[in-house]
């Protein structure tokens, strides 16, 4: 079937992205034929005009995207279910727009803020980035979304804001495995403002040059790509600016085993599996693992923010 | 009416052993079917961890359907089912194999270094593995010869069924990151199973020092 074939070239190489997401769009609806109803109508009626102009990053990744088949069928998304084809199989009723989100704390400006003006504000960009999950599996998945960091800025956060806390959707009527206690709800989770402000850091809104699929985490979603995915918080309604360091949710609930910076670390074992290698989810059923890079191969541009650190203890 | 035994014997070997020998490689045919994506059955993004799962999952299914022969056969009454009790534990130790082999080859792609690691310093595989070497004895004396040649202690050997499967639970339990609903469902169902039978014993236990304590 045509979506299931990974595109023979990263996207970066092609310098026309139009061509590129147009190739795609006719990809979708010509799979969107087939699959019936398996695409909702929602998702292209609601695309918003941001999705028109996407540029490509020089912080893309040269390496190939795994399918959309396999992003939007696999990937844990716990407020859909713990189980990795749960998100694709529950996320389909929820509807995220309208949306917006809160910010407050320490920052000159808070308040709600509508999705849609945060988009017409900042132009989108494809990031094409590795995806290392704390399973020891990975992923190169082409994001479309902005610079956390410029919208950060827009609020004007004080001195005090030393940290930035981020907080999903609590709404068990929508997400149904809010109902079953497996963590505490709603889903937190936090960076230190350097961590926050780093140009690597993006908050996504697309996939494939398409609106963010619900089991990705629509319509809003963190992506830091040095650290593993659980960091990279779904479905955002809050943001608030902290002067102390904010609980997350994996933390919180096994902090032996999940530490609050949780950068991909070869070195650094979880106290249950060993995290020196990761299955690349697409390689096939006889490729062997492939070892891990330090910060998930972008040490390059982040390892200076944690210079002097022990980073087996913060891990 | 004398020919009546015959046929029940030659029904249960030509007809029904085969149909259960047949069901229980059901969980395999899904995966073959799976792996070359047929009648719409796939492995889906990640085939290496359906395998090992898969294979796991019922290895650990058909230790629970075993444990299950006896009492079953102790409250219907129906002692025919004892003839295939051999034959599910035997699956359950082939699907161990499976799972083994799919850790092995394709899982770790025979990284020997990294096996050793993995079973000298990971909890849960230490718990499996000793697992399976718990049942690796049951399979091979599993033969009508062994069983007459060990007599009496073939029984007692045989039991090792039983830390097995909890070694296997716990095995579970560990693995999962978080949400342990599933492997606490095996847990209660041993729980039950085990329990059962140490009650068993013990009751017979009091009735036989009752005997033994009356005198004439
Ligand atoms: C021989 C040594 C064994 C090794 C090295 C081993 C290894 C593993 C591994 C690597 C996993 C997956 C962990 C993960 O995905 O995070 C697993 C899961 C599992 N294993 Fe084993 N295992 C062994 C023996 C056994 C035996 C003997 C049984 C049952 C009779 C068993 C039953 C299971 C079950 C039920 C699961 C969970 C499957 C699921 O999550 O759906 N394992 N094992």
């Amino acid at each position: 079937m045509l979506i299931r074939k990974k595109p023979d070239i990263a996207s970066s190489e092609i310098t026309d992205s139009r061509l590129y997401f147009g190739r795609r769009r006719f990809m979708r609806s010509a799979a969107g034929l087939i699959l019936g109803s398996a695409l909702p109508s929602r998702l292209l009626a609601s695309r918003p005009a941001a999705f028109n102009k996407i540029s490509p990053s020089p912080y893309s990744t040269a390496e190939t995207p795994n399918s959309y088949q396999d992003i939007t069928t696999y990937n844990n998304y716990y407020e859909f279910g713990t189980r990795k084809e749960d998100p694709v199989a529950n996320a389909q009723e929820f509807d995220p727009w309208p949306w917006s989100v809160t910010i407050s704390g320490e920052a000159e400006k808070t308040g709600k803020v509508n999705l849609e003006d945060i988009l017409a504000r900042h132009p989108l960009e494809e990031r094409i980035y590795r995806l290392r999950c704390v399973e020891a599996w990975s992923m190169v998945i082409p994001w479309v979304g902005f610079p956390l960091g410029d919208l950060l800025k827009e609020f004007q956060p004080t001195s005090k804001a030393k940290f930035v806390e981020f907080v999903t959707l609590n709404d068990p009527s929508r997400m149904p495995g809010q109902r079953v206690p497996v963590l505490r709800w709603p889903y937190r989770e936090g960076l230190r403002i350097d961590e926050a402000m780093h140009p690597l850091a993006i908050l996504a809104v697309g996939l494939y040059g398409e609106v963010l699929p619900n089991q990705s985490g629509a319509p809003l979603r963190l992506v830091v790509p040095w650290k593993y995915g659980f960091k990279s918080i779904k479905a955002i309604t809050e943001i608030r600016f902290r002067e102390t360091a904010p609980v997350n949710s994996w933390n919180q609930s096994q902090p032996g085993e999940y530490g609050f910076y949780a950068n991909v670390n070869p070195k650094v074992d979880h106290p249950r599996w060993s995290q020196a290698r990761e299955r690349r989810i697409g390689a096939g059923l006889f490729a062997p693992k492939q070892d891990t890079l330090m910060f998930n191969g972008y040490a390059e541009q982040v390892a200076s923010l944690y210079s002097g650190m022990d980073l087996a203890r913060n891990f | 009416m004398w020919m009546k035994p015959v046929n029940t014997l030659l029904l249960r070997r030509r007809l029904i052993k085969p149909l259960v020998f047949a069901l229980c490689c059901l969980p395999w045919l899904t995966l073959v079917l799976g792996g070359f994506g047929l009648a719409g059955f796939s492995l889906g993004a990640n085939p290496v961890e359906m395998l090992l799962h898969t294979c796991g999952k019922w290895a650990l299914n058909f230790l629970v359907i075993t444990l299950c022969v006896t009492p079953l056969a102790h409250f219907s009454g129906w002692r025919a089912l004892f003839a295939y009790r051999r034959m599910l534990g035997l699956f359950a130790f082939a699907y161990a194999c499976a799972h083994l082999a799919v850790y092995l080859l394709l899982d770790q792609t025979l990284l020997w270094s990294a096996i050793a690691e993995d079973i000298l310093k990971r909890p849960y595989i230490t718990l499996g593995f000793s697992a399976w070497l718990l049942l690796l004895p049951l399979a091979l004396t599993s033969t009508q010869g062994m069983m007459r040649r060990l007599g009496q202690r073939w029984s007692l050997l045989h039991r090792l069924i039983y830390p097995a499967s909890i070694l296997v639970a716990w095995h579970f339990y560990w693995q999962v990151k978080q949400d342990v609903r599933e492997p606490l469902l095996y847990i209660a169902a041993l729980t039950l199973l085990l329990g059962w039978r140490l009650a068993k014993r013990r009751s017979r236990r009091t009735a036989a020092t009752k005997k033994a304590a009356t005198p004439g």
